[in-house]
């Protein structure tokens, strides 16, 4: 039995707020009070979650949160959950849906970094921008996105999708540097443009371009040119298409679509084909 | 305020005790005959297990590879991180805790000595800096000394006296409590990309062998009458087939005069027991080692025991952890440390599907199970490099419960099912038995006289578990024996009760032990020796020391040397 639930932020702190326990499999079967009484962090000192949200318990029968507010300080919102939806009407914090296996999560605004991160399954679907660190995992670790899907109608900013072995990264906007850095699978389409050093060290999956790319890394050979290329089932970006294999100084197989409209300064590699 | 501990189990054996109802007594830190009941604080242990605190005889816990590990590794603290208490410090790390987390949960778990080996002596400042840092624990450190040139330059010449003279130099001026020696000759070799791949291969530049040097270090360890043997990590370690050199090296050290105790103790023997081929003939060498060690006394060994989790790791094998590093394609850390050692780290993670670790996590309980002779096998992980020691619990669980290993047995790769010996062996070890491999056995190999027991005089450390061993069959009900052992009910070190049922009551420092060589002959660091510091190492001969003001707590041992 779940009922929506709804938090509604009541004051802002001067300390991040570490909110492991904001997630459809946490709140589940729980009493009002039980989920009031819930352990939250702010800074180094121990509160509950009614210290920090309004919660009200609607009737309608479905298993999701609405956070009604700007929650940017709030970290870790929906970490590993594995059902339900939550949806974030304002800008959310760091690591949402960090670890996340299944449900779905959307933020009418903006997420800040490792939004996704070590993702295993489900939907993040942010309006806004995301930070940086999209998809990727924390820093050391090698364990990148492993299923689901990530669409970002804004830009994205830096070290996306590091490590991505599965699943699928649509970004309607921009992208930053090192998109794709050491990923072994996957998908990534950029809609508009892509920053330096795209798919460094990738060994595998492919990236698509549909914008223009500021820079290609030299260890990027091209193979040949494509007319479009299938991103999901009944999705498929038009093209032309350079399509380049890399990163060679990895002995990679992964691919870059970069639009031949959007980049004549690429048209140099055209010879080698 | 004295201390009696009424009415336990106590098992000790050391003193010969086994499971007797017993009350033990202490004053001032030491174990005495009796107290006054009534001026004393009580300890009702009735229906609990008491046992001497642990000694760990191999733990990587200290020194600049734990630290490196530690900052290649920031995923690893991301996973378990401990927050600061009223008693106790934060802390991160999982499987490279930091110093302040390990001393505790060592301490939870019953611990109060541990021993850190491999110290590459050109390190040994900052590694005591770090041992001074863990608290709860009484410590020690072996220096690194089988590749270092005056060792390797005095064996050429066949000076095995001046050869003594300069390692009790080195054991006095690092703090050290033994020998350490790793990959002997290998990590010399490593400093041009090469490795020794036999005990009888030459080493460059020196003209001697692997052979040379164990055999040597041997004999100088016995005109030095250091109370440890030596400590020995194995040629070829980490290699398909290299039982038969760990068989060649016990066999090479034969000949040393041994009056029956050990004259070798070869760490982490998991690692060195492989036979097969390659990779994909890989298996256990296991009953051949434990078959030879059963028919010797002069050697002891640590098991090493792999546990499946994500772990670092971490050791002066430079050459083995390139290998390591191609296997594996993770980050990797490699070093030479100037004229002394290597030294290698990469994060690793056992899996159970994986059919050459899992024939690995049966080579280590197969040695701990067919050497009959628990004095002889010691439980360790070699911490982190096999997994982490809060993992020791998992291992007692194992040794003590057929039902238990075969709970993870049939979780295992198909193939190395069917390649294991495990499931025929049918020997379980009682508490008496484990109380040697992880407390007894340890402190009696490293001559430590007032470890691991609970005779009067010894040091009062004590581990007392919540476990009625007339109640609960450990090998049935293995679950319980587990959790006992986990967090013990109380862990006394000095007479001071550290931690209760899981929470650290107060911290405590813990002592330094060194060995304070006295050799007949003062030791003459002669003016070529000087010029030599100043050509080949980036510290100068005046810095090199480290004087006994580093040391917090310092505990030295005097040792009358032969030379």
């Amino acid at each position: 039995m779940f009922n929506v639930i709804i938090l509604t932020p009541i004051k802002k702190t001067q300390y991040p707020i570490i909110a492991q326990c904001i997630s459809p499999d946490v709140f589940q079967e729980k009493t009002l009070e039980q989920i009031n009484n819930l352990p939250i962090w702010i800074g180094n000192k121990r509160r509950i979650l009614s210290d920090l949200f309004k919660i009200e318990k609607t009737t309608e029968n479905s298993p999701s949160i609405i956070i009604n507010g700007d929650v940017s300080q709030v970290r870790r919102i929906g970490w590993g959950m594995t059902q339900g939806e939550i949806v974030v009407n304002g800008n959310a914090g760091m690591h949402l849906g960090k670890k996340m296996s299944g449900g779905k999560i959307v933020v009418n605004g903006n997420a800040e970094g490792w939004a996704g991160s070590e993702m295993k399954g489900g939907l993040l679907e942010i309006k806004g921008d995301a930070g940086d660190y999209l998809g990727s995992p924390y820093r050391g670790s090698t364990i990148g996105m492993r299923k689901g899907k990530i669409v970002v109608h804004g830009n994205v900013g830096s070290d996306a999708a590091v490590h991505m072995k599965s699943g699928l990264i649509k970004i309607h906007g921009n992208s930053g540097p090192f998109m794709g850095f050491r990923m072994t699978g996957g998908v990534i389409h950029i809609q508009k443009d892509a920053g330096t050093r795209l798919g460094a060290c990738m060994t595998g999956g492919k990236i698509v371009v549909s914008g223009v790319l500021e820079d290609m890394l030299p260890t990027f050979a091209i193979e040949f040119i494509k007319g479009k290329v299938k991103i999901e089932l009944g999705d498929k970006a038009i093209g032309p298409f350079f399509v380049f294999l890399g990163d060679l100084a990895e002995n990679g197989r992964g691919k870059l679509f970069i639009s031949k409209e959007k980049n004549p300064q690429l048209s140099q590699y055209e010879r080698f084909l | 305020m004295d201390l009696l501990i009424k009415n336990g189990f106590v098992y000790d054996p050391i003193n010969g005790i086994n499971g007797e109802r017993m009350d033990i007594a202490i004053r001032n830190n030491k174990i005495v005959e009796s107290v006054i009941e009534k001026n004393s604080k009580i300890i009702d242990a009735t229906g609990l297990t008491v046992f001497p605190g642990g000694v760990d005889i191999h733990t990587h816990i200290a020194g600049s590879e734990v630290n490196t590990g530690r900052l290649v590794r920031p995923e690893d603290h991301e996973k378990d991180f401990v927050r600061k208490t009223s008693v106790t410090r934060s802390g991160v790390g999982y499987s490279i805790p930091s110093t302040f987390t390990t001393g505790y949960r060592y301490s939870l778990m019953g611990y109060t000595t541990v021993m850190n080996p491999s110290m590459a002596a050109l390190e040994a400042k900052h590694t005591h800096e770090e041992l001074n840092d863990i608290p709860m624990l009484d410590k020690a450190t072996y220096p690194l000394l089988g590749d270092w040139w005056l060792v390797l330059e005095t064996i050429q010449k066949g000076d095995l006296e001046e050869c003594a003279r300069y390692v009790a130099w080195m054991l006095e001026i690092t703090k050290g409590y033994a020998i350490k020696i790793v990959n002997p000759g290998g990590l010399e070799s490593w400093g041009f990309g090469r490795n020794v791949h036999s005990i009888d291969d030459q080493i460059p530049n020196f003209g001697i062998t692997p052979r040379d040097i164990m055999c040597g270090l041997a004999k100088v360890n016995k005109m030095l009458n250091l109370p440890h043997t030596i400590h020995l990590h194995t040629n070829n370690l980490g290699v398909p087939g290299n039982y038969e050199t760990t068989l060649d090296t016990m066999k090479c050290l034969e000949s040393i005069p041994s009056n029956g105790k050990p004259v070798v103790h070869i760490t982490h023997l998991q690692f060195s027991s492989f036979a097969g081929e390659d990779w994909g003939s890989f298996r256990s060498g296991a009953a051949e080692i434990a078959g030879y060690i059963n028919n010797h006394d002069h050697v002891s060994c640590d098991m090493g025991q792999i546990i499946f989790t994500d772990t670092t790791t971490m050791t002066a094998d430079g050459p083995f952890e390139y290998t390591l590093y191609q296997l594996s394609g993770h980050k990797w850390v490699n070093s030479d440390v100037e004229t002394e050692t290597s030294g290698g780290i990469i994060p690793f993670h056992y899996k159970r599907k994986n059919p050459v670790n899992a024939i690995q996590w049966s080579i280590g309980l197969e040695l701990a199970l067919l050497i009959k002779n628990p004095w002889k096998v010691f439980m360790t992980t070699d911490h982190p490099n096999a997994g982490p020691f809060t993992a020791y619990p998992k291992i007692l669980a194992w040794l003590a419960s057929k039902k238990a290993r075969m709970a993870t047995f049939k979780r295992l790769h198909k193939k190395a099912q069917k390649k294991s010996i495990l499931p025929s062996i049918d020997r379980e070890l009682s508490l008496y038995d484990i109380a040697i491999v992880t407390r007894a056995g340890q402190a009696k190999a490293l001559n430590l006289k007032e470890k691991g027991h609970l005779g009067v005089g010894a040091d009062a450390d004590v581990a007392i578990f919540d476990l009625n061993p007339e109640k609960v069959d450990i090998a049935n009900k293995f679950r319980t024996f587990r959790r006992a052992f986990t967090n013990t009910a109380y862990t006394i070190k000095g007479g001071k009760i550290l931690a209760k049922d899981g929470e650290i009551l107060q911290q405590a420092e813990g002592k330094t032990i060194w060995l304070d060589m006295q050799t007949k002959k003062e030791i003459e660091i002669s003016e070529e020796i000087k010029k030599k510091f100043r050509e080949y190492w980036t510290v100068e001969y005046e810095n090199y020391p480290v004087s006994e003001h580093y040391i917090k707590n310092s505990s030295p041992i005097k040792i009358k040397a032969d030379v």
